[in-house]
């Protein structure tokens, strides 16, 4: 068997430049999926923009930002079936949307209220993980126990650069190999962690040299190129379905925003470096690919542009209609069964606040 | 009933529960070929296969991160940690994912998963192969403990944690693993957590403990025969405690002694003595006393006999609250 590092390879790539690089096509996408593409990525696109408006409004509180992701998350989403399931991490916030997790719901969570919560098995999108590559496992585990009841089921988790340090990536990964789990581990290499850029993460070429240690192939992407990640995501899927168990997905992208509205980049990150890579972002190099192809004219994409604008309306005025979280809400849940110190709890509260 | 150690009442238990739900599977390091290092799963692998029988990669948080995903693909995991201060890894899933994710989902999922782990010293093992680590597991919001201290409640808690719809740790005392033997009920036997059990019945002084503690305490009430009757009160549960049959006891006796082995400074003595302070300060007729390990590292073992409460260090805590 040979041991080929990715590291030798360029970045797989489809779409072109429309100069030196020309287009390539994905066989088995009709014009209808390409159009869906556009219409997804637009939406977490939307879902972005206008969420840091909300957190400079005061309507939602701290927001990680993920712009310039788009294509990593809505290129991999596509290559699933609805009965597979995606563990994202707080940069995924949105991703359920793909899902038909109501905005409201996801915008919810970011303004701290419980309606943020949902039940995953309604979606196949576990609850978003705050800390960083504990959920790898979480889906290696559900991966793994769903190839043992004889159930057809996939399952990504979603994680950056600086989540390949963690021992968390190294056990699920580990884990992962040995079970043949069907799971692909899905780098977003951002090339940032807030601010410690991935050359001072790891002494590896790649990150996806990393696989080869784990027994699983490892796969470089253009993270910016969603014909490129959906394809590395479908042959994944592929041999996860095949019980040839896990691959990691080093999809590579660039942070050409803060980590989170609470961040000033300016203080580490090359301005002219962050300018060239959000002229070449992944929405409008779709955009751009889909009108040489002559696939989406501009009415339409102002139609879809316009839809992902009122599912934000919708979703911003829902979350803001919510009621004020009943106090109940604290104690309900956190166990089957409370134990009765809770319940004596909550009494006192309420008689304290005299609700 | 059958007579049996503790640790094969623990395997008893597991073959039980496992053949009666075909949705429970033990995993850990060493617990299948070799039946794990107590050969508390001896011939589970041979019974149930390799894939309900897990051998697991070394990785403890590796074990409890992927048992979270394999309770959302609708398995029951029970989580063999090899040993007390191997577990420390798997906090980080614990606190902020086992305990956390049913509130998480408003209640939609459950994590029906269980960690079971030998634990306490006094057996001669290595360093970090003897620390009782009880304290970090129930603090953990969303997380039950139970620690049994005879083989009965060692297969009725377990089967009670394998049932429970919540996370439950279960600390098994390694040193009476082989030590303690005793009448197991046949076939499906569940002891209901938060459910203290009175070992032994007196009047004076209520001596509160928990797994291989509460041996101690019995030998200790053997030794004040005469001189002093005491009740002995095994907690069983520490997540949910039995508060009632706690204030019951010590409402009777009018005094307490709380025993552990892990360090003093908030440990599971701590509550218990908080417990008494803002719900029985009028039952009490002298201050609730401590006794446990001291809040220094577990020792080599020369010294461990020093460390780990004796029945001498117990005598002279009841002695102190009777005023003798």
């Amino acid at each position: 068997m040979s041991r080929v590092l990715p590291a030798e390879g360029d970045l797989r790539r489809i779409i072109g430049d429309g100069e030196a690089i020309p287009d390539g096509k994905v066989d088995s996408l009709s014009t209808d999926d390409l159009l869906a593409l556009h219409r997804n990525l637009v939406l977490l696109r939307t879902y972005d923009e206008r969420s840091v408006i909300y957190h400079r409004q005061g309507r939602i509180g701290t927001y990680a930002i993920f712009w310039n992701h788009e294509a990593m998350q809505v290129g991999s989403v596509f290559a699933l079936e609805e009965r597979d399931w995606i563990f994202p991490s707080y940069r995924e916030s949105a991703i359920g949307l793909l899902r038909g997790i109501p905005a409201a719901t996801v915008l919810s969570w970011w303004r701290g209220h419980p309606a943020g919560w949902w039940n995953p098995a309604d979606y196949g999108v576990a609850s978003i993980c705050v800390p960083i590559a504990t959920h790898v496992p979480h889906a290696v585990g559900f991966a793994w126990g769903s190839r043992l009841k004889g159930e057809d089921r996939v399952a990504i988790a979603y994680f950056g650069d600086g989540a390949t340090s963690e021992g968390a990536f190294h056990e699920a990964a580990t884990f992962a190999g040995v079970m043949k789990a069907p799971a692909i581990l899905f780098c977003n290499n951002n090339q940032w962690a807030i601010s410690t850029p991935v050359s001072a993460q790891t002494a590896a070429a790649t990150l996806a040299d990393k696989a080869i240690g784990y027994g699983m192939p490892g796969v470089r992407v253009d993270g910016c190129d969603v014909l490129a990640v959906y394809e590395a995501t479908q042959e994944a899927v592929a041999r996860a379905r095949a019980g040839e168990g896990p691959t990691l997905i080093e999809a590579v992208s660039y942070r050409a925003a803060p980590h989170a509205t609470a961040d000033d980049s300016s203080l580490y990150v090359d301005e002219e470096r962050v300018e060239r890579e959000r002229e070449n972002e992944c929405v409008g190099r779709y955009e751009r690919y889909l009108e040489r192809l002559g696939v989406l004219t501009s009415a339409e994409a102002e139609e879809i542009r316009n839809d992902a604008l009122a599912v934000m309306r919708e979703g911003i005025a829902a979350a803001e209609a919510e009621a004020r979280p009943d106090v109940s809400l604290l104690f309900e849940h956190a166990y089957a069964d409370p134990p009765a110190g809770l319940v004596d709890d909550l009494a006192e509260l309420r008689r304290i606040l005299g609700a | 009933m059958a007579d049996r150690l503790l640790v094969e009442a623990v395997n008893d238990g597991l073959h039980v529960e496992m053949e009666r739900d075909p949705s429970v599977m033990v995993m850990g390091e060493d617990v299948g070929r070799l039946g794990g290092v107590f050969r508390a799963t001896t011939g589970l692998q041979d019974r149930f296969g390799a894939d309900r029988c897990v051998d697991t990669p070394l990785a403890e948080a590796g074990i409890l991160g992927t048992a979270v995903g394999l309770c959302m693909a609708g398995w029951r995991p029970v989580c063999e940690m090899q040993y007390d201060a191997f577990s420390y890894p798997a906090l980080d899933q614990l606190i902020n994912h086992v305990g956390r994710y049913r509130w998480r989902t408003r209640g939609k999922m459950s994590f029906p998963l269980v960690i079971r782990m030998p634990y306490g010293g006094g057996v001669r093992a290595p360093e970090l192969h003897d620390d009782s680590p009880e304290t970090y597991y129930v603090h953990a919001p969303g997380v039950k403990v139970a620690i049994p201290s005879t083989p009965a409640d060692a297969k009725g808690l377990l089967a009670a944690a394998i049932r429970d719809p919540d996370p439950v740790v279960v600390f098994e005392p390694k040193l009476i693993y082989r030590l303690a033997r005793g009448d197991v009920p046949e076939g499906e036997h569940v002891v209901p957590l938060g459910e203290a059990r009175i070992a032994r019945e007196g009047t004076d002084v209520t001596i509160v403990a928990y797994g291989a503690m509460v041996g101690v305490a019995e030998r200790t009430a053997e030794a004040l025969e005469g001189e002093a009757s005491c009740e002995v009160l095994d907690l069983r549960s520490l997540k949910p405690l039995d508060e009632d049959g706690l204030l019951a006891s010590v409402a009777k006796t009018g005094r307490a002694v709380v025993v552990q082995e892990a360090p003093r400074v908030c440990g599971f003595a701590a509550e218990i003595a908080a417990v008494l302070a803002e719900k029985a300060i009028f039952d009490l007729r002298a201050p609730v006393v401590r006794v446990t390990g001291y809040d220094v590292p577990y020792p080599y073992w020369q010294l461990e006999d020093a460390y780990v409460p004796s029945v001498e260090r117990v005598v002279d805590a009841v002695r102190r609250v009777l005023g003798s």
